[in-house]
């Protein structure tokens, strides 16, 4: 019991930790030098030529571009939920998320940089770059701009304020981090004082796991849940394979399933796992598959994965009350 | 100068090394039984080991079930893996003459990746742990079947070489078909990748089951012909002269060798150097033949991946370290450290 109690009172702490580093509303002071949409002129969305911050550096943008390509399933939500949507002429084949999007067969894992020039786009924003991708574009006289998987949600948010100052759409890309925060700053007051409930986050049906040092696992301790994958050693690099036996003695409360999509796992697949039929969360029906698409995005519908995620963990924590 | 005296010298230390072989099993069965991320005392694994599985008092029902559910048929698996890629070496080495033969050698490796990424791929999402070790059993059957009919009907006749650059045409090729389908459905990158990795950490009784019948079939036949193999490693034409039909044996015991190649891939993906180190320093001990070789390989390349596997389950627990990786990070400096001694020996 002492050690549990030690426990909530540390995810008390670095919640309240968490909260003034996030939920303060001085996103200015946080995004140091990069070019911060609030401090331009909001009523002039046009106002180009407009240097955007991205993951490798900085990128002028001379004109509102019309013809934008987005290799990264990230930037093509975030685009489209900042009104861009109309200036997206093609995503890549993993960008499934809004169905109105462009679909087309690039690839954002194995860019083809003349697949991509072939549609003679304006801006090109991707995620990973596997090799000189924004190099070649720029050679070719496409501006590229790189948003990499976000460490932590002030650069998810840093990505859609940039988003919109490259594509003219600053105002409603400040309006819709204001959202986000102020609904995830909800979730996260709703959820005080955390239940202090432990789970095992599955990223696929060999026990891959996520630390709190990822940007998932981020939002987990955010609610103030306890992550069973913890207590892997640093030298996990955030996304440990864990033993099934480790699991099993855990027994955590909750477990939630990123691997419904990929793997096919379900409460059904899991509690017919060697061993698994006993666990607490089997047994009390709290393994929760969440969208594998979501949970691996850094984009606006984190909202909705906090709030499901919330909600599980209040359901569960009535449940045991 | 093989004399009464240095025969019973050879069986005495063929005796001895068999000894010792069964000693390290034993060891290597209670340590991987004994050691986890879950730490369960070790008089009541004993215990419960010497009750034929009765949770004796004083031993949660979650610990009995973490032994019996999880470490036994995991240490049982790696046992069956480890015994299946050293015996399956030595009988490549045999028939092949070549001391760097190994089961991957004839598009087993690549058969068998190659059928588990078309079930990862294409297959039903729900039904993997069963449709992956399948695909990837009939993958391994069918590239070797494939290298063996090539070198035997395009490069001419059934001649060592001609099987073994057979393989290696073979390999690359599905490989290459491999890689292709990996790239249309790069979603699915991250799972191939995992399972080829190795994959005992989610071991059950389900994968003891799918493994056991065919190791035992390939282990008996190649047990059965093992005074053969001192034969036809001679060379093809001694063999003839000897009345032995070099080309049915050689089937033979490919097909023996691949099918336990096959179930071992199956059940826990690709571990490479098993067999080429174990049967190599089972020679070191021993000498050549392979009435010794091929039972102690057996005994030692068990051993050895229990052991493995039991480093891979702890050292970082409770995360864990694929399998295949440690096999080599391991062997490679062990396999050198048994050359150097014998040299120093000799």
């Amino acid at each position: 019991m002492g050690r549990h109690l030690r426990t909530v009172v540390a995810f008390v702490l670095s919640l309240s930790v968490a909260a003034c580093g996030s939920y303060d509303g001085s996103d200015d002071a946080q995004a140091g030098n990069v070019a911060s949409p609030s401090s331009e002129p909001s009523s002039e969305p046009s106002s180009f030529p407009v240097a955007v911050e991205g993951t490798s550096g900085q990128t002028t943008i001379d004109e509102r571009p019309e013809r934008i390509v987005s290799l990264s399933p990230t930037a093509t939500e975030g685009l489209f939920a900042i009104g861009a949507g109309e200036q997206v002429i093609a995503v890549d084949d993993q960008s499934n998320f809004p169905a109105e999007a462009p679909v087309t067969e690039l690839s954002g894992f194995e860019p083809n940089v003349e697949a991509i020039a072939g549609f003679e786009p304006d801006l090109v924003v991707f995620a990973t770059d596997p090799g000189d991708l924004g190099s070649s574009l720029e050679g070719l006289g496409i501006t590229a701009l790189q948003l990499d998987a976000a460490p932590t949600l002030e650069v998810a948010y840093e990505q859609i304020e940039q988003l919109g100052l490259a594509t003219g759409h600053a105002d409603e890309a400040q309006a819709l981090v204001d959202d986000m925060r102020s609904e995830i700053e909800g979730l996260v007051n709703a959820a005080d004082p955390p239940s202090g409930a432990s789970f095992y986050y599955e990223l696929d049906d060999t026990f891959y796991s996520v630390t709190s040092k990822t940007f998932i696992g981020q939002l987990f301790e955010l609610l103030g849940l306890e992550n069973i994958a913890d207590e892997v050693g640093k030298g996990s690099g955030g996304y440990p394979q864990l033993s099934a036996e480790y699991i099993l003695a855990s027994d955590p409360d909750l477990i939630f399933l990123a691997d419904k999509k990929c793997c096919g796992q379900s409460l059904e697949t899991v509690a017919q796992r060697p061993g698994w039929h006993d666990l607490s969360a089997v047994t009390q029906g709290d393994v929760v598959p969440l969208d594998d698409d979501v949970a691996s995005r850094w984009g606006p519908r984190i909202v909705d994965l906090l709030r499901q995620i919330s909600e599980v963990a209040e359901a569960a924590e009535a449940n045991a009350a | 100068m093989s004399g009464p005296d240095a025969a019973d010298r050879r069986v005495s230390a063929r005796t001895r090394a068999t000894v010792i072989g069964v000693a390290v099993l034993a060891v290597a069965v209670l340590v991987g039984l004994l050691v986890g991320p879950v730490r369960i005392g070790a008089a009541n694994v004993l215990r419960w080991l010497f009750s034929f599985g009765d949770p004796p008092p004083g031993m949660s029902e979650q610990q009995a079930l973490i032994l019996a559910d999880l470490r036994l048929p995991r240490v049982i698996v790696a046992g069956l893996v480890g015994a299946s890629l050293a015996a399956s070496g030595a009988a490549y080495q045999a028939v092949f003459r070549n001391p760097l033969a190994d089961p991957y050698l004839l598009g087993a490796a690549a058969g068998a990746g190659l059928g588990a990424t078309i079930a990862v791929a294409y297959g039903p999402s729900g039904a993997l742990e069963l449709t992956v070790p399948v695909a990837a059993f009939i993958g391994a059957l069918l590239g070797v079947g494939l290298a063996y009919g090539l070198g035997r009907s395009t490069l001419g006749g059934g001649s060592t070489t001609s099987l073994v650059l057979a393989g290696v045409a073979v390999a690359s090729f599905l490989t290459a078909v491999q890689t292709f389908l990996q790239q249309q459905r790069s979603e699915t990158l991250r799972q191939v990748y995992t399972w080829i990795l190795g994959r005992l950490g989610t071991t059950g009784w389900d994968d003891v089951r799918l493994a056991l019948p065919s190791v035992v079939l390939a282990l008996a036949t190649m047990w059965a012909v093992r005074r053969l193999l001192d034969v036809i490693e001679v060379g093809d034409v001694e063999a003839q002269s000897l009345g032995l039909h070099v080309a049915r044996l050689r089937l033979v015991v490919v097909i023996a060798a691949s099918l336990a190649t096959a179930a071992a891939v199956a059940v826990a993906g690709l571990i490479g150097f098993v067999g080429l180190i174990i049967p190599h320093s089972v020679r070191l001990m021993v000498g050549g033949s392979y009435r010794s070789v091929l039972p102690l390989s057996v005994l030692f390349g068990a051993s050895f991946l229990i052991l493995v596997d039991t480093l891979a389950r702890t050292v970082v627990a409770p995360a864990e370290i694929p399998i295949g990786a440690i096999t080599a990070f391991i062997g490679a400096p062990f396999f050198i450290a048994v050359l150097r001694r014998n040299r120093r020996a000799a």
